[in-house]
């Protein structure tokens, strides 16, 4: 029997809240499928099964919130198919494995409640509460058994705003401060690089690299082009990226008890949210993609991303982060890694700068691409190997 | 199509890639990305929106000609007579 397990969706992660089981127990699944809806501190996520067979049983309702790693579902494998997806390396990521820094992580004291007690409340009258950042353990029940109804956490909610007493607000501020999704993707954020700057010793190197080829090249294509089928420089970038990984591998790892390579190159893409706040989608095996098939890839993610609409695989797999500051920003960016990768590449903007190449002199639009890289798993020569690959290759853009 | 109604279809485009914001009240000489804080990916999507409202593919050597409401709004109107 497969236990299918909270996912894991990053080192910010603790756990997520099943708002929807979008299957029945009964119902045969296969890699890729949707099982479940559920809300995270990212938005609300599409969780994907990663194995085929029959839905057992559900081990979790509607509306509970369980740690990462809980067993949600116990899914029968088809027989013949399981010796088969255990020689496939790619159906690893089931094992959502709840590694030690993370327990550690979780036992540390913190304003949310991390394990949920069996509080008797309804799906609803929980939703209500949580949006509202109300204390479950406050409300006494009124429901049979003592369980919270509905009108008990509307009455805590009333009870809540009479004795804050909070002077009125410009409406467009009082938006702000009922945010509750912005304020959660702050607290994941702050977990991810608390644990990355406590646990990570960075060492930073950086490389101008001359992009006139490259937007030359770009140009040209973007030229025969309507709008709706231009590249952007994000695609072009991603493409360099996995393309110069592939000749310093280690740097496409993990840290987790040692260094571990992966076999495929999954590009965690930085997305700055309009709300304030970031995610990190991944653009998965960017390798095998062309400049094209990113950009699709891109105008797929993106606007799901920005409306927090994102499948699980996205938000776990990534085995490196590109964070690229785009046009009129700072000219260099120096970023956190993001654990358990081992690390991350930044682009400043493209400023036009005196460039000195084969001995002559010239105005040259550059970028300074920069690199993170976790001191435990790689020493600096890997990452200059790096930025002096990406810099050949961005010289060359149509061979990729 | 008038001045009056190419200004209010630029800022509908602009309303839904930064709902945030009220482009209405950008003044016609400050810089529409700067000022709305848009990136690459959304301008994309702002030109594409363009093009459907318009009809026209602005080209992305004349994006350095359209930064702002006011020259955006007369480029638009002049590649508009120049189609009639």
């Amino acid at each position: 029997m497969i236990e299918f397990k909270m996912p894991n969706l990053g080192a910010d992660m603790e756990d997520g809240t099943l708002v929807e089981w979008r299957m029945k127990p009964g119902d045969t699944v296969k890699r890729g499928d949707i099982i479940a809806d559920v809300e995270t501190q990212k938005g609300l996520i599409e969780i994907e099964v990663f194995d085929e067979g029959v839905i057992e049983k559900f081990m979790i309702k509607e509306g509970d919130k369980v740690p990462v790693g809980t067993v949600l579902a116990l899914i029968q494998p088809i027989e013949d198919k399981r010796s088969e997806l255990k020689k496939d390396p790619v159906s690893k990521p089931v094992d959502v494995k709840v590694h030690p820094i993370e327990e550690d992580l979780k036992g540390k004291p913190s304003d949310e409640t991390t394990t949920p007690e069996r509080v008797k409340i309804s799906p609803l009258a929980r939703k209500i509460a949580e949006t509202n950042k109300i204390d479950l353990s406050r409300i006494k029940g009124t429901g049979q058994d003592g369980a919270i109804t509905r009108q008990d956490v509307e009455s805590a909610i009333e009870r809540v705003k009479k004795t804050t007493d909070q002077p009125e607000l410009p409406e467009e501020q009082r938006d702000k401060e009922k945010t509750p999704q912005g304020e959660t993707i702050r607290s994941a954020i702050a977990a991810a690089m608390s644990k990355s700057n406590r646990e990570i010793p960075h060492y930073y190197l950086s490389k101008k690299i001359n992009m006139q080829h490259a937007l030359d090249w770009m140009g040209a294509i973007n030229k025969e082009r309507p709008p709706q089928k231009r590249l952007l420089l994000a695609a072009l970038l991603i493409k360099a990226i996995a393309h110069s990984l592939q000749k310093v591998p280690e740097l496409n790892a993990t840290w987790e008890n040692g260094l571990r390579l992966k076999s495929y190159i999954n590009i965690g893409f930085v997305i700055a949210l309009r709300g304030g706040g970031i995610l990190i989608p991944a653009i998965q095996r960017a390798d095998e993609k062309s400049v094209d098939e990113i950009m699709e890839a891109l105008n797929d993610i993106i606007p799901r991303a920005k409306a927090m609409k994102l499948r699980s695989s996205e938000l776990s797999e990534s085995t490196i982060t590109v964070t690229s500051l785009g046009e009129g920003g700072a000219d260099e960016v120096f970023g956190m890694i993001y654990p358990p990768q081992v690390a991350i590449i930044g682009f400043g903007s493209i400023v036009e700068q005196p460039f000195a190449e084969n001995g002559m002199m010239g105005i040259r639009p550059v970028i300074s691409a920069t690199l993170a890289g976790d001191h435990r798993a790689t020493d600096g020569l890997s990452g200059s190997l790096f930025l002096t690959a990406l810099s050949k290759c961005l010289q060359k853009p149509e061979e990729l | 199509m008038n001045e009056t109604e190419i200004r209010q279809a630029i800022f509908h485009s602009l309303k839904q890639i930064a709902p945030d914001t009220d482009p209405s009240s950008l003044l016609p000489d400050k810089r529409i990305q700067e000022s709305l804080n848009i990136d690459s990916f959304d301008y994309l999507q702002f030109i594409v929106s363009l093009d459907e409202k318009f009809g026209i593919d602005i080209p992305e050597q004349d994006y350095g000609k359209i930064t702002t409401v006011r020259a955006l709004t007369n480029y638009i109107l002049t590649r508009l007579q120049d189609e009639d």
